[in-house]
């Protein structure tokens, strides 16, 4: 696309793109440790993906007031308006993916001895699943890929049944031993905490859908998992 | 002459419509020449009944001068002429047998620049009325104070007739310019940059006022800022080079436009 007549207009919104990617990387980074401690029940490393969320928050902030200000200052219309709308949207679900991990990593440091080391295998692969849909979608915002977006939108389900198989198998644990129950209950929420991260994904393949076209993709998006618990989606 | 105010019930297919509303004004296949120089190349587009139409484009796209046809004010100077069809209600108004004052009381303009006529404010509004019709005193004092009110001026300048038009503020100027143009109660109003002179608070209230006057009548605006024309506007056309490029719904125009140049020119990429 060409460029504004008024330069600083388009350093401001390359600043916001290059803002959520910086986001994005930090989310990424925050859930990829997060889930390695709590495997390698690692405490210290738990408490660095702790440490490192206010960056990840003072970063959102970043966003919306240079939004904010480019919205007052320069009247966005069109493409540009789409851009700063998503750059709000998307800064506010990556702040959410940080808080994901950052709850996860302050679990592990609960749990104390890992009573089912096994247990934590099914999480592990939601959330290598969570974090290729992550990435997938931060690079459809990145290069504005629409094909892209579209895919990580309808592979949602795919983690939800996911989910469902890690509750399942949680649930005969804590059948098993009473003793796992509060192990298997902490787990219980991580899983659902990743679970929450693909929702965020899937908003923003919705939002850089929206950004690149114009158009809302519809409020349905394909179903994966039917049982009882899962709720809120 | 052609009887110019008896209204048709024809509808009209032909321009691009937008909506279920039927075209107050039509343009067919219209080219406007200065001189030599072709400045309107083949416009086609329909005005439809109480809403308003935004005319938006760089300088010298052509946007003024096809606002300038709907009243035939160009046939105010010589060497300038228009082919094609424009339709109000049907009739078109491009027929050199035409009556230019019955048109211009059916499609009244307000111009960039408040002109008040050098007299009382009561008789800026008054004189137009008196061109047209023959009403005692009492009527006339009516359809003045309706026309102010219409014009949201009413209040403002009540105590005040008999000062001079001239006396007013540049925003009070351009609504006496308004009233003035609502006193003879004409179906079409076109402005030409109406906001462009005035303070923000003066821009607010000719925007309220236009807001209300879509009620009765059908509006074309010509405007340089593109927050308004998305503010007041339900259609907008977008022109450059004396071609209509988009012509559609301004929430659309606005959010997602077709064309790649509306696009560049809306968010200032133009050039």
């Amino acid at each position: 696309m060409s460029d504004h007549t008024v330069a600083a207009y388009d350093k401001e919104l390359a600043t916001l793109s290059q803002t959520i990617l910086e986001m994005g990387g930090i989310a990424e980074k925050m859930l990829i440790d997060a889930m390695d401690a709590l495997v390698s029940m690692n405490i210290e490393r738990a408490k660095a993906v702790v440490a490192s969320d206010p960056r990840l928050d003072a970063l959102q902030r970043q966003v919306e007031e240079l939004a904010i200000m480019t919205i007052a200052r320069r009247q966005p219309m069109a493409v540009d308006l789409r851009e700063i709308v998503a750059a709000i949207r998307i800064s506010a679900d990556l702040e959410r993916v940080g808080d994901l991990a950052k709850n996860i990593a302050k679990r592990t440091q609960k749990l104390g001895e890992a009573r089912i080391p096994r247990a934590a295998i099914g999480l592990k692969h939601m959330s290598d699943l969570a974090l290729l849909q992550l990435k997938n979608v931060l690079d459809a915002y990145a290069t504005r890929d629409l094909d892209k977006a579209h895919v990580v939108w309808a592979r949602d389900a795919e983690l939800d049944s996911l989910e469902d198989s890690v509750f399942r198998d949680l649930l005969t644990f804590m059948m098993e031993d009473p003793r796992n129950i509060t192990f298997c209950t902490h787990l219980l929420f991580c899983s659902k905490n990743i679970e929450r991260v693909g929702d965020h994904a899937t908003n923003i393949a919705e939002t850089t859908y929206y950004l690149v076209t114009g158009e809302q993709l519809p409020v349905e998006r394909p179903k994966g998992a039917t049982s009882s618990v899962s709720t809120g989606k | 002459m052609t009887d110019l105010q008896i209204k048709t019930d024809m509808s009209h297919a032909a321009a691009p419509s937008m909506g279920a509303r039927e075209n107050k004004l039509e343009v067919r296949n219209l080219d406007f020449f200065y001189g030599e120089s072709k400045a309107l190349k083949n416009i086609n587009l329909g005005l439809a009944t109480h809403t308003v139409t935004a005319f938006i484009g760089p300088s010298g796209c052509g946007k003024s001068t096809l606002l300038r046809i709907l009243n035939r004010m160009y046939d105010l100077y010589p060497g300038q002429r228009a082919t094609g069809e424009v339709l109000l209600d049907g009739q078109n108004l491009l027929d050199p047998k035409l009556d230019l004052n019955l048109l211009r009381a059916r499609v009244g303009m307000v111009f960039q620049k408040p002109t008040p006529f050098p007299m009382t404010i009561y008789e800026n509004i008054a004189f137009g009325i008196k061109l047209y019709e023959n009403l005692s005193k009492s009527e006339l004092d009516g359809r003045v104070e309706h026309a102010l009110r219409g014009a949201a001026l009413w209040t403002e300048v009540k105590d005040k007739l008999n000062a001079s038009g001239l006396s007013l503020s540049g925003g009070q100027q351009q609504r006496l310019c308004i009233a003035r143009t609502v006193a003879i109660q004409p179906e079409v109003i076109l402005f030409d940059e109406p906001c462009s002179a005035l303070d923000p608070i003066s821009t607010a209230k000719v925007e309220e006022l236009i807001d209300e006057l879509k009620e009765k009548y059908t509006i074309a605006i010509v405007t340089h800022n593109m927050q308004q024309a998305a503010r007041v506007s339900e259609f907008t056309a977008f022109m450059y080079l004396g071609e209509l490029v988009e012509f559609g719904q301004t929430t659309k125009l606005f959010t997602s436009p077709e064309k790649r140049q509306t696009q560049d020119y809306i968010t200032g990429r133009f050039g």
